[in-house]
């Protein structure tokens, strides 16, 4: 018997319910063992994130960062391919935007470096992936490990790039200059200022981010390389039938999954840090690939899941700040569960519920 | 002679879902008889079977075992009950020796050893019992699959089954091997056990079993004394209609080849040479049929000539071109645009995409042809409406091209192969096992598309491991041992002739001993 169709509401809305419900359900108990109030807890959560708009603008500066790394390791997935360098594809992607904003940011305005600063870290992401994509494709040595270690490699690459070549002469810091205006993306504040979001960082690359699942969408079910990578994921054996090149596909899919990780950039140093700085991506990278999880590959889905993210993360802060019991690394273990239970548990639920619908299918089938 | 049964049934049912697998099924089993149960892939044979043995639970309905009212909670319990299963795929440890593996699960104590000697003497009486000759200290990777097959018939008789349940035993076997495995059976049924025989093929229920029961839908339609009852019969209740056994087709009118095959040889990824310096053609007009075990370089050859697989050395001649197949670096892709059709042996691993929907894998391999894309773009209207079209006229059930094709039935996705192929209009078509797993119905309907394409003045090359299919369609039989062609026959070919053949006996040795008996 084969798993068993359910219903779409159930099996994109229902299952992922169940599984947050029962993260949160936990994470409630952690909560009430520190000593402290789940019913609280969530009320802070949900206000620091939701409540009021420079609130609001933060969970969406940080929802526009897991869109990008979301989108990368869905559109690997697309091919069976585990992504798991969008960190480093991320890291090195901030070299692309650099270099746009240091060398036109004082002759040009924003948004005439935007698009520099798209390719530059889309073109930096890709180059970052292409060596683990060339080695799967070629050598069989399996990207999951080997983008782990490219993660590593691009940490102290960007030290060092940092600490002796980039860096603004007679500083301390590990960074590059801060760039003039014409590297810099306008805050939302500045462009909407009646929204209210005060001094949340959250700017125009939520756009560019909103463009890119567009496109991510349109290149997986419009396009005859979405189909191809689509059909290579699905039955690699059937897609060397239909004449479909594996070294091909590997390599085009993990180009495109580090640009799109690599453009995560373009929020971080473009859009608020306005300089190249070490450790920016700070998981990001990895958060990605639960949002992808969680989102079901689809860029609806990590829309959704992307905002519910930046809601942990903002809503987290809040929490730790006005329940000092709860700290950072509670906020982490929380964030750690849904993880656990949206996306290595997602099969938890599933067979019981596949059991609850088939037979009301089925009837439903009969009337039909 | 005991009077009562060895197994009874009664009015079992079992539900997947919307699917109602088995039908208040009744079965009375006479101990030490051969008892058959054929049926259509997806009658619910196997489902029955699983029942008794345990790994399914009926909804409801009684198991009657040597008279008393039994519950079967899993296969260990069935084992306990003297009865026994020899699967389709074999269970075996590979690199595990015969002992160890009859051992396996039944090792009496934590320390092997003496088991070990306790079975060694158990297994000697077993098989001079009942003829099973096997060297209980050879690997099971190192013995053919007619061995393999006796191991786990010794399994069985090691738990003391009474009953033996054989599911598809002969699906892998040469004919010689599976005389002998009707053989053995014999022997077992002498001795007093009884056997359960699941087969779609008439041909062996007819040689072997005693009783034969006929399931159809779910349902068990009849069961007859196997003296009493015919092919045809059977053929008939199996389906619920008379079906034709063979292909109707004109003599065969071939003109210029359209594909030639010169010594070509494949060597796989363990560096052992698979296809052996075959030569063959191919002529517009003729259905060229391969016949072989499964397992004897078929497989690889269609792969090869539809370039999905890499060859030693050999020559292609298509579309007058010559293709040097050792240094060619031609992809599926490139040979379906020198118009070569091909329909994989295996749909479910090679020729659809299960996840996909219909018209997705309708233009698996054909989604960079212009018909079907605009630019870097998909035409989903075009598909859609290429796929609507195809459904129509291959009359696949259900009529959905949103439908994924898991969820259409194997005659259903054969034909969805089927049509995507030879709708492309193929000069040359390489069809593998095009009716495995596919009920009577849609065989009936692939063959005469099959015969239509020929007409229409197409190459074919055909590649089944069932003779009976091989002998209804082919023009000229080829038969393939040890990769290489061993013999030609023309269209009428005599079926132990070619048996012996695909046993790798040479054509030459079989003249000088006198042909076939």
């Amino acid at each position: 018997m084969s798993g068993g169709q359910l219903p779409r509401w159930v099996d994109l809305g229902l299952i992922p319910f169940l599984n947050l419900s029962a993260a949160f359900l936990v994470s409630g108990l952690v909560v009430i063992l520190i000593g402290e109030n789940p019913l609280d807890a969530v009320k802070v959560l949900l206000w620091g994130s939701l409540g009021y708009a420079e609130g609001f603008g933060f969970t969406l500066f940080y929802a526009t960062n897991f869109i990008f790394t979301g989108l990368a390791v869905a559109v690997a997935f697309h091919a069976g391919l585990f992504n798991i360098g969008g960190e480093g594809q991320a890291y090195v992607g901030g070299l692309g935007v650099a270099f746009a904003c240091l060398a036109l940011d004082q002759y040009v305005p924003w948004y005439v470096t935007l698009p520099f600063a798209i390719l530059g870290s889309a073109a930096m992401g890709a180059a970052w992936a292409f060596i683990p994509a060339w080695l799967q494709a070629k050598r069989g040595s399996h990207v999951v490990i080997t983008t782990i270690m490219f993660n590593y490699i691009s940490f102290s690459f960007m030290v060092y790039l940092l600490g002796n070549v980039l860096k603004k002469p007679g500083s301390m810091q590990n960074e590059t200059r801060t760039f003039e205006d014409g590297g810099r993306l306008p805050f939302l504040n500045d462009v909407f200022p009646s929204f209210g979001f005060g001094y949340a960082p959250v700017n125009l690359s939520l756009f560019v981010a909103l463009a890119a699942c567009v496109a991510v969408w349109f290149l997986i079910w419009r396009t005859k390389l979405g189909y191809e990578i689509r059909s290579f994921g699905a039955n690699a054996t059937a897609a060397v039938y239909a004449g479909i090149s594996p070294v091909r596909i590997i390599v085009v899919t993990m180009l495109i999954s580090g640009g799109l990780a690599g453009m995560m950039a373009i929020n971080e140093i473009m859009g608020s840090q306005h300089r190249l700085l070490i450790d920016f991506v700070t998981g990001y990278g990895f958060v990605g690939i639960a949002v992808a999880l969680m989102g079901r590959a689809h860029p609806v889905g990590i829309i959704l899941a992307a905002v519910l993210f930046g809601m942990l993360y903002q809503g987290g802060a809040e929490l730790s700040f006005e329940m000092p019991n709860i700290t950072r690394d509670m906020i982490i273990v929380i964030q750690g569960l849904v993880i656990l239970f949206a996306g290595a548990l997602e099969h938890m639920f599933r067979p019981a519920i596949v059991r609850f619908f088939t037979p009301s299918q089925a009837l439903a089938a009969k009337e039909a | 002679m005991s009077e009562i049964p060895a197994i009874e049934l009664r009015k079992i049912n079992k539900s997947f879902g919307p699917v109602h697998a088995n039908k208040d099924i009744d079965l009375v089993v006479k101990k030490g008889s051969i008892h058959g149960i054929i049926g259509e892939n997806g009658a619910g044979k196997s489902t029955l079977m699983s029942i008794l043995y345990g790994f399914y639970h009926a909804d409801d309905g009684d198991i009657i075992i040597k008279g008393k009212k039994v519950t079967i909670a899993d296969s260990k319990a069935a084992i306990g009950m003297g009865i026994g299963m020899v699967h389709q795929h074999f269970m075996l440890v590979d690199n595990f020796s015969v002992l160890e593996n009859v051992v396996l699960g039944a090792e009496d104590s934590a320390l092997l050893a003496g088991g070990l000697s306790r079975a060694r003497t158990e297994l000697k009486r077993l098989e001079e019992e009942y003829e099973l000759r096997v060297d209980p200290e050879a690997l099971i990777q190192d013995l053919p699959v007619g061995l393999q097959q006796r191991v786990e018939i010794l399994k069985a008789l090691y738990r003391s089954a009474e009953v033996l349940i054989l599911d598809e035993p002969t699906g892998v076997l040469t004919p010689a091997e599976a005389d002998h495995l009707f053989k053995i059976l014999d022997v077992l049924k002498n001795q007093g056990k009884t056997v359960l025989l699941i087969t779609h093929k008439l041909r062996e229920i007819m040689a072997v079993t005693d009783t034969v029961s006929v399931m159809r839908r779910g349902e068990m339609v009849a069961t007859r004394e196997t003296g009493n009852t015919s092919m045809e019969e059977l053929a008939e209740l199996m389906v619920g209609r008379s079906v034709l056994l063979r292909v109707d087709k004109e003599p065969a009118q071939p003109e210029a080849p359209v594909m030639e095959v010169e010594n070509l040889t494949v060597t796989d990824s363990r560096g052992v040479q698979v296809v052996k310096d075959v030569s063959l053609s191919v002529r517009a007009g003729e259905i060229v049929g391969i016949a072989g075990v499964s397992g004897n370089g078929q497989s690889e050859l269609l792969e090869t000539l539809s370039g999905i697989r890499r060859a030693t050395s050999g020559t292609l001649k298509i579309q007058g071109e010559s293709i040097d197949l050792g240094s060619s670096t031609l992809d599926a892709a490139d040979m379906r645009r020198k118009n070569m059709g091909h329909v994989p042996e295996d749909r479910h691993r090679m020729g659809l995409i299960n996840s996909f929907t219909e018209y997705e894998n309708s233009i698996l391999g054909y989604h960079r042809d212009p018909a079907y894309s605009r630019g870097l773009l998909m035409d989903l209207g075009a598909i859609k409406k290429n796929a609507v079209a195809e459904i129509e006229k291959y009359d696949i059930r259900p009529p959905n091209p949103m439908l994924k094709t898991a969820n259409f039935s194997g005659g259903n996705q054969q034909k969805i192969v089927l049509a995507r192929e030879i709708e492309r209009d193929p000069e040359v078509l390489l069809i593998g096992q095009p009716t495995r797993g596919v009920d009577i119905g849609a065989i009936e309907f692939i063959h005469r598309r099959i015969v239509e394409l020929r007409d229409a003045g197409k190459g074919i090359l055909l590649v089944s491991v069932e003779l009976d299919e091989i002998r209804a369609l082919s023009d000229r039989v080829l038969v393939m041992f040890d990769g290489k062609i061993v013999g030609e026959r023309g269209s009428n070919a005599d079926e132990g002739e070619l048996g012996l053949l695909m046993a790798g006996v040479e054509d030459n040795r079989m003249t000088a001993e006198g042909g076939v008996q």
